[in-house]
């Protein structure tokens, strides 16, 4: 049961950026179509299953003085691969994602689930709550691609949804940077108010 | 139309050419502070923008160590990549090799200041190591890589970027302390008021996009 708790803790209760708002330059940044989302998120979820992999079966050889420097090498060289593959196998993808592939290396999202989780758990647990937490950092970035992408191209997934006279003039704000800061301010307000609505229940 | 003008302008000055030349650097410095502002339209360096722009005072000791770690970054990754990575074809260890240098420099450079000048350590110091983590600072040596940019255009990119970084962190902090007292909706409180606040303040620097330099 613990086991489940490492996989479905990323989804909502930790959700790496609604709740500990991690991550978040690339959130921002390329949740202007959901392409770009998804992409971003299996390129990050990758990373973060097998530095937590990585890690978490090291923890012991690891010296505790030097283990932040040791993470960003593995952080890194995850990363530089997932550059490689990318460019060999999905060039667009790899050129729409552009300089936000090597800066997943400082992506706090990954560094903090390396501090905070898997040098103190199994690599089972490690595992799981790599692909968890790279679940919820995924379905984030789709909730405000979506949200972006069809307010400001009409689109979902490059498929026209609201109809050709919408798309002529589309809300272009949302797409540009200050809808992403604007959107995230009124995103966050409501899980505010779930939240406060949950206490209240209680 | 206007609405494709914007965007490209908002992803051109990562192009430029290898060249020179007083147009090519004022470009540079302008593009950097206002019109590509690193934090309000390209996304780097947010967790330090929404983290240490509560006080005006930590804001202007975080620009000013971002802004000096980012000037050494960028002459650091740019010989390192033109003296070592090039001439033995690692290219691919570009990620690995910047963003350890990154993290040896914010070492180097705290043990310096603590040695020869403790007022500036102090003044900073809580802050530096926190750069590492700063995405602003591997970005502009990755751009500096990427657009092919000579010693002298690689500094004055990340130096330009930091100003630029350092112009949204301290305008922000002085939002930030004058809505302190202000009225705003419960539900909005704290973040979420944050990133909107964030938002009106990147729609201004849209502006900057007419300038087209």
């Amino acid at each position: 049961m613990s086991l489940w708790k490492d996989f479905s803790n990323g989804f909502y209760t930790e959700n790496p950026i609604f709740r500990i708002s991690l991550g978040m330059c690339p959130f921002l940044a390329l949740s202007t179509s959901v392409q770009n989302a998804i992409g971003m998120g299996a390129a990050a979820t990758f990373v973060l299953v097998w530095s937590n992999v990585a890690i978490s079966s090291l923890r012991n050889v690891i010296p505790e003085k030097i283990r932040i420097p040791c993470y960003i090498v593995f952080i890194a060289t995850f990363v530089s691969l997932v550059d490689m593959v990318m460019a060999a196998y999905a060039p667009p993808l790899h050129k729409s994602l552009g300089i936000y592939i090597p800066l997943i290396v400082v992506n706090c999202i990954i560094l903090g689930r390396a501090e905070a989780f898997a040098n103190k758990n199994t690599v089972i647990s490690s595992l799981l709550d790599g692909i968890g937490m790279g679940i919820g950092f995924t379905l984030a970035m789709a909730l405000m691609a979506s949200i972006r992408e069809i307010l400001g191209n009409g689109t979902w997934y490059g498929i026209n949804l609201l109809g050709q006279r919408f798309a002529n003039q589309p809300v272009l704000m949302a797409i540009l940077p200050p809808g992403a800061f604007i959107l995230m301010g009124y995103i966050l307000g409501v899980f505010n108010i779930i939240d406060r609505r949950k206490e209240r229940a209680a | 139309m206007s609405h494709a003008l914007l965007l490209s302008t908002a992803v051109s000055t990562t192009g430029g050419s290898g060249g020179g030349g007083i147009a090519q650097i004022m470009g540079l410095v302008i593009g950097g502070i206002l019109i590509n502002n690193y934090v309000l339209s390209r996304f780097l360096g947010i967790c330090p923008f929404l983290g240490v722009s509560k006080q005006l005072d930590s804001a202007v000791g975080m620009g000013a160590a971002v802004v000096f770690v980012m000037a050494m970054a960028g002459a650091a990754c740019y010989a390192l990549w033109q003296l070592l990575l090039v001439p033995l074809h690692l290219e691919y260890l570009s990620t690995i090799v910047f963003i350890l240098i990154i993290a040896a420099l914010v070492q180097l450079v705290e043990m310096v200041l603590l040695k020869y000048s403790p007022a500036l350590y102090k003044a900073l110091g809580i802050y530096l190591p926190l750069i590492t983590t700063n995405c602003a600072v591997l970005g502009v040596a990755v751009l500096n890589k990427d657009a092919g940019y000579n010693l002298g255009l690689s500094v004055v990119n990340a130096v330009a970027g930091a100003l630029g970084f350092t112009l949204a962190l301290v305008l922000m902090a002085g939002l930030r302390e004058r809505m302190e007292y202000s009225d705003v909706p419960l539900f909005l409180k704290g973040k979420p008021a944050t990133f909107i606040l964030a938002g009106v303040m990147s729609m201004a620097f849209l502006g900057f996009a007419g300038l087209g330099v």
